[in-house]
Protein backbone atom coordinates (compact mmCIF):
# COMPACT_ATOMS: atom_id res chain seq x y z
CA UNK A 1 0.00 0.00 0.00
CA UNK A 2 2.50 2.67 0.80
CA UNK A 3 4.66 1.64 -2.02
CA UNK A 4 1.74 2.37 -4.42
CA UNK A 5 1.47 5.56 -2.78
CA UNK A 6 5.09 6.23 -3.07
CA UNK A 7 4.73 5.20 -6.50
CA UNK A 8 2.16 7.48 -7.22
CA UNK A 9 3.54 10.80 -4.96
CA UNK A 10 6.58 10.21 -7.07
CA UNK A 11 4.82 9.97 -10.59
CA UNK A 12 3.06 13.55 -9.44
CA UNK A 13 6.22 15.23 -8.58
CA UNK A 14 8.81 14.04 -11.42
CA UNK A 15 6.07 14.75 -13.84
CA UNK A 16 4.93 17.71 -12.69
CA UNK A 17 8.51 18.95 -12.22
CA UNK A 18 9.28 17.79 -15.87
CA UNK A 19 6.20 20.17 -16.94
CA UNK A 20 7.83 22.64 -15.09
CA UNK A 21 11.15 23.14 -17.59
CA UNK A 22 9.34 21.47 -20.09
CA UNK A 23 7.04 24.89 -20.48
CA UNK A 24 7.70 27.54 -22.58
CA UNK A 25 5.08 29.83 -20.04
CA UNK A 26 6.92 30.82 -16.94
CA UNK A 27 2.77 31.00 -15.39
CA UNK A 28 2.00 27.61 -15.99
CA UNK A 29 5.70 26.49 -15.06
CA UNK A 30 4.87 27.98 -11.67
CA UNK A 31 1.63 26.12 -10.94
CA UNK A 32 2.96 22.90 -12.30
CA UNK A 33 5.55 23.08 -9.30
CA UNK A 34 2.96 24.28 -7.29
CA UNK A 35 2.16 20.31 -8.11
CA UNK A 36 5.36 19.10 -7.46
CA UNK A 37 5.53 20.78 -4.22
CA UNK A 38 1.93 18.70 -3.03
CA UNK A 39 3.63 15.64 -4.61
CA UNK A 40 6.78 16.15 -2.36
CA UNK A 41 4.22 17.28 0.38
CA UNK A 42 2.55 13.36 -0.12
CA UNK A 43 6.12 11.49 0.13
CA UNK A 44 7.02 13.11 3.51
CA UNK A 45 3.61 11.73 5.09
CA UNK A 46 4.81 8.54 4.21
CA UNK A 47 8.24 9.75 5.55
CA UNK A 48 6.39 10.23 9.51
CA UNK A 49 7.28 13.70 8.54
CA UNK A 50 3.98 15.55 8.89
CA UNK A 51 5.71 19.06 10.17
CA UNK A 52 7.87 19.56 7.16
CA UNK A 53 4.91 18.05 4.83
CA UNK A 54 2.25 21.01 6.04
CA UNK A 55 5.98 23.72 6.12
CA UNK A 56 6.25 22.78 2.61
CA UNK A 57 2.78 23.37 1.23
CA UNK A 58 2.17 26.73 3.94
CA UNK A 59 6.04 28.20 3.08
CA UNK A 60 6.41 27.01 -0.35
CA UNK A 61 3.48 26.74 -2.04
CA UNK A 62 1.92 29.45 -0.27
CA UNK A 63 4.22 31.92 0.12
CA UNK A 64 7.39 31.20 -1.65
CA UNK A 65 5.52 30.65 -5.20
CA UNK A 66 2.68 33.69 -4.65
CA UNK A 67 6.32 35.50 -4.74
CA UNK A 68 6.92 34.05 -7.85
CA UNK A 69 3.51 34.25 -9.46
CA UNK A 70 3.78 38.00 -8.43
CA UNK A 71 7.13 38.46 -10.65
CA UNK A 72 6.04 36.76 -13.44
CA UNK A 73 2.64 38.60 -13.90
CA UNK A 74 4.14 41.93 -12.70
CA UNK A 75 7.02 41.53 -15.49
CA UNK A 76 4.17 40.96 -18.29
CA UNK A 77 6.64 37.98 -20.03
CA UNK A 78 3.97 35.37 -20.78
CA UNK A 79 6.62 33.83 -23.34
CA UNK A 80 10.13 32.67 -23.16
CA UNK A 81 12.13 34.46 -25.97
CA UNK A 82 13.90 32.91 -28.91
CA UNK A 83 17.83 33.54 -28.71
CA UNK A 84 19.20 36.88 -29.04
CA UNK A 85 20.83 37.59 -32.33
CA UNK A 86 22.98 40.25 -31.72
CA UNK A 87 26.70 40.31 -33.03
CA UNK A 88 27.99 42.27 -30.37
CA UNK A 89 26.90 40.67 -27.80
CA UNK A 90 27.59 36.62 -27.92
CA UNK A 91 24.99 34.55 -26.91
CA UNK A 92 26.12 32.42 -24.04
CA UNK A 93 23.18 30.43 -23.93
CA UNK A 94 23.35 28.99 -27.69
CA UNK A 95 22.31 26.23 -29.22
CA UNK A 96 25.61 24.11 -28.74
CA UNK A 97 26.43 24.58 -24.77
CA UNK A 98 22.90 23.74 -24.08
CA UNK A 99 22.62 20.74 -25.81
CA UNK A 100 25.73 19.73 -23.47
CA UNK A 101 24.32 21.14 -20.49
CA UNK A 102 21.34 18.39 -21.11
CA UNK A 103 24.00 16.09 -21.85
CA UNK A 104 25.63 16.36 -18.56
CA UNK A 105 22.26 16.47 -17.17
CA UNK A 106 21.24 13.26 -18.12
CA UNK A 107 24.99 12.07 -17.38
CA UNK A 108 24.53 13.00 -13.56
CA UNK A 109 21.46 11.03 -13.37
CA UNK A 110 22.74 8.02 -15.15
CA UNK A 111 25.79 8.41 -12.19
CA UNK A 112 23.36 9.11 -9.67
CA UNK A 113 21.26 6.02 -10.06
CA UNK A 114 24.33 3.66 -11.46
CA UNK A 115 25.79 4.78 -7.81
CA UNK A 116 22.33 4.54 -5.73
CA UNK A 117 21.96 1.30 -7.28
CA UNK A 118 24.83 -0.47 -5.69
CA UNK A 119 24.65 0.62 -2.51
CA UNK A 120 22.80 -1.71 -0.09
CA UNK A 121 19.03 -1.13 -0.02
CA UNK A 122 17.86 -0.82 3.60
CA UNK A 123 14.14 -0.78 4.61
CA UNK A 124 12.81 2.46 6.29
CA UNK A 125 12.50 1.53 9.81
CA UNK A 126 8.89 0.38 10.98
CA UNK A 127 9.21 0.49 14.36
CA UNK A 128 6.32 2.65 16.21
CA UNK A 129 8.15 3.91 18.82
CA UNK A 130 10.68 5.40 15.92
CA UNK A 131 8.20 6.48 13.84
CA UNK A 132 6.41 8.21 16.77
CA UNK A 133 9.77 9.86 17.78
CA UNK A 134 10.45 11.14 14.23
CA UNK A 135 6.85 12.64 13.49
CA UNK A 136 6.54 14.37 17.07
CA UNK A 137 6.74 18.04 16.64
CA UNK A 138 7.07 18.80 19.95
CA UNK A 139 10.50 16.96 19.59
CA UNK A 140 11.31 18.99 16.64
CA UNK A 141 10.89 21.96 18.71
CA UNK A 142 13.09 20.81 21.42
CA UNK A 143 15.73 20.30 19.20
CA UNK A 144 15.44 23.44 17.27
CA UNK A 145 15.14 26.06 20.03
CA UNK A 146 18.07 24.07 22.27
CA UNK A 147 20.26 22.49 20.18
CA UNK A 148 20.39 25.07 17.15
CA UNK A 149 19.05 27.85 18.72
CA UNK A 150 22.16 30.29 17.15
CA UNK A 151 21.40 28.56 13.82
CA UNK A 152 17.38 29.63 14.50
CA UNK A 153 18.62 33.13 15.26
CA UNK A 154 21.02 33.65 12.51
CA UNK A 155 18.24 32.27 10.06
CA UNK A 156 16.19 35.34 11.73
CA UNK A 157 19.05 37.62 10.68
CA UNK A 158 19.25 35.84 7.28
CA UNK A 159 15.66 36.85 6.21
CA UNK A 160 15.90 40.42 7.65
CA UNK A 161 19.23 40.69 4.86
CA UNK A 162 17.09 39.34 2.54
CA UNK A 163 14.47 41.38 2.52
CA UNK A 164 16.17 44.60 3.07
CA UNK A 165 18.13 43.50 -0.24
CA UNK A 166 15.39 42.77 -1.84
CA UNK A 167 13.80 46.36 -1.68
CA UNK A 168 16.66 48.07 -2.25
CA UNK A 169 17.27 45.93 -5.68
CA UNK A 170 13.84 46.39 -6.66
CA UNK A 171 13.67 50.40 -5.89
CA UNK A 172 13.35 52.44 -8.79
CA UNK A 173 15.56 55.20 -7.94
CA UNK A 174 17.99 55.12 -5.19
CA UNK B 1 5.33 -3.38 1.28
CA UNK B 2 7.26 -0.42 2.22
CA UNK B 3 9.22 1.55 -0.20
CA UNK B 4 13.10 1.61 0.99
CA UNK B 5 15.41 4.18 1.77
CA UNK B 6 16.72 3.96 -1.64
CA UNK B 7 13.70 4.16 -3.55
CA UNK B 8 13.65 7.89 -2.08
CA UNK B 9 17.41 8.53 -2.58
CA UNK B 10 16.92 7.70 -6.41
CA UNK B 11 13.29 9.90 -6.66
CA UNK B 12 15.95 12.48 -5.26
CA UNK B 13 18.62 11.82 -7.70
CA UNK B 14 15.69 11.89 -10.35
CA UNK B 15 14.48 15.01 -9.54
CA UNK B 16 18.49 16.90 -8.69
CA UNK B 17 18.47 15.92 -12.63
CA UNK B 18 15.37 17.59 -13.48
CA UNK B 19 16.79 21.11 -12.14
CA UNK B 20 20.03 20.71 -13.31
CA UNK B 21 18.60 19.86 -17.34
CA UNK B 22 16.39 23.23 -16.54
CA UNK B 23 18.98 25.15 -15.49
CA UNK B 24 21.05 24.41 -18.46
CA UNK B 25 17.99 24.22 -20.95
CA UNK B 26 15.72 27.36 -20.16
CA UNK B 27 16.15 30.33 -21.83
CA UNK B 28 13.94 32.33 -19.03
CA UNK B 29 15.77 34.00 -16.08
CA UNK B 30 12.22 32.63 -14.12
CA UNK B 31 12.03 29.55 -15.18
CA UNK B 32 16.38 28.94 -14.16
CA UNK B 33 15.34 29.95 -10.62
CA UNK B 34 12.21 27.34 -10.50
CA UNK B 35 14.56 24.54 -11.55
CA UNK B 36 16.90 26.00 -8.25
CA UNK B 37 14.10 25.41 -6.46
CA UNK B 38 12.81 22.24 -7.38
CA UNK B 39 16.67 21.41 -6.67
CA UNK B 40 16.19 22.69 -3.26
CA UNK B 41 13.28 20.42 -2.93
CA UNK B 42 15.16 17.39 -4.18
CA UNK B 43 17.91 18.19 -1.59
CA UNK B 44 15.42 18.43 1.33
CA UNK B 45 13.73 15.15 0.25
CA UNK B 46 16.89 13.44 1.21
CA UNK B 47 17.33 15.06 3.95
CA UNK B 48 13.88 13.79 5.61
CA UNK B 49 14.55 10.53 3.92
CA UNK B 50 17.84 9.82 5.56
CA UNK B 51 16.68 11.72 9.02
CA UNK B 52 13.53 9.03 8.96
CA UNK B 53 15.93 6.17 7.99
CA UNK B 54 17.92 6.58 11.33
CA UNK B 55 15.56 8.27 13.45
CA UNK B 56 16.27 11.40 13.85
CA UNK B 57 14.54 14.86 13.56
CA UNK B 58 17.77 16.23 12.24
CA UNK B 59 17.10 15.82 9.01
CA UNK B 60 13.69 17.87 9.06
CA UNK B 61 15.36 20.40 11.50
CA UNK B 62 18.08 21.19 8.46
CA UNK B 63 14.96 21.01 5.59
CA UNK B 64 13.44 23.84 7.63
CA UNK B 65 16.87 25.97 7.40
CA UNK B 66 17.11 25.29 3.62
CA UNK B 67 13.63 26.29 3.02
CA UNK B 68 14.50 29.91 5.01
CA UNK B 69 17.19 29.93 2.70
CA UNK B 70 15.24 29.43 0.16
CA UNK B 71 12.59 31.67 1.02
CA UNK B 72 15.59 34.26 1.09
CA UNK B 73 17.35 33.30 -2.31
CA UNK B 74 13.61 33.34 -4.20
CA UNK B 75 13.55 37.06 -2.89
CA UNK B 76 16.80 38.98 -3.55
CA UNK B 77 16.62 37.01 -6.97
CA UNK B 78 13.28 37.56 -7.81
CA UNK B 79 14.23 41.71 -6.97
CA UNK B 80 17.29 41.40 -9.42
CA UNK B 81 15.37 39.52 -12.04
CA UNK B 82 13.09 42.93 -12.04
CA UNK B 83 15.59 45.23 -11.62
CA UNK B 84 17.56 43.29 -14.58
CA UNK B 85 14.06 43.45 -16.38
CA UNK B 86 13.79 47.41 -16.31
CA UNK B 87 16.95 47.94 -17.71
CA UNK B 88 16.66 45.42 -20.50
CA UNK B 89 12.89 44.48 -21.04
CA UNK B 90 13.98 40.80 -21.11
CA UNK B 91 14.10 37.95 -19.52
CA UNK B 92 16.84 36.27 -21.44
CA UNK B 93 20.01 35.33 -19.59
CA UNK B 94 21.25 36.16 -23.34
CA UNK B 95 20.41 39.75 -22.73
CA UNK B 96 22.93 40.03 -19.53
CA UNK B 97 26.48 38.92 -20.90
CA UNK B 98 27.83 42.45 -20.19
CA UNK B 99 28.50 43.16 -16.30
CA UNK B 100 28.20 47.14 -17.21
CA UNK B 101 26.26 49.71 -19.27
Amino acid sequence: MDLVLFYLFAAIAVGASIGVIGQRYPMYSVLLLIGSFIGLSGLYVLLDSPFTAVTQIIVYAGAIMVLFLFVVMLLNAPREEGPVIDPRRPAVFSTGPRRAGGLLGLAFLAEMIWALWRVQSSPIDADAEVAAHVSSVREIGIQLFTQHAFAFEVTSVLILVAMVGAVVLAKRNL
Amino acid sequence: MMPTLNHFLILSAILFSIGTAGVFLRRNLITILLSIEIMLNAVNLTFVAVGRSIGSVDGQIIVFFVMCVAAAEAAVGLAIVIALFRHRESLSPDAFTSLKW
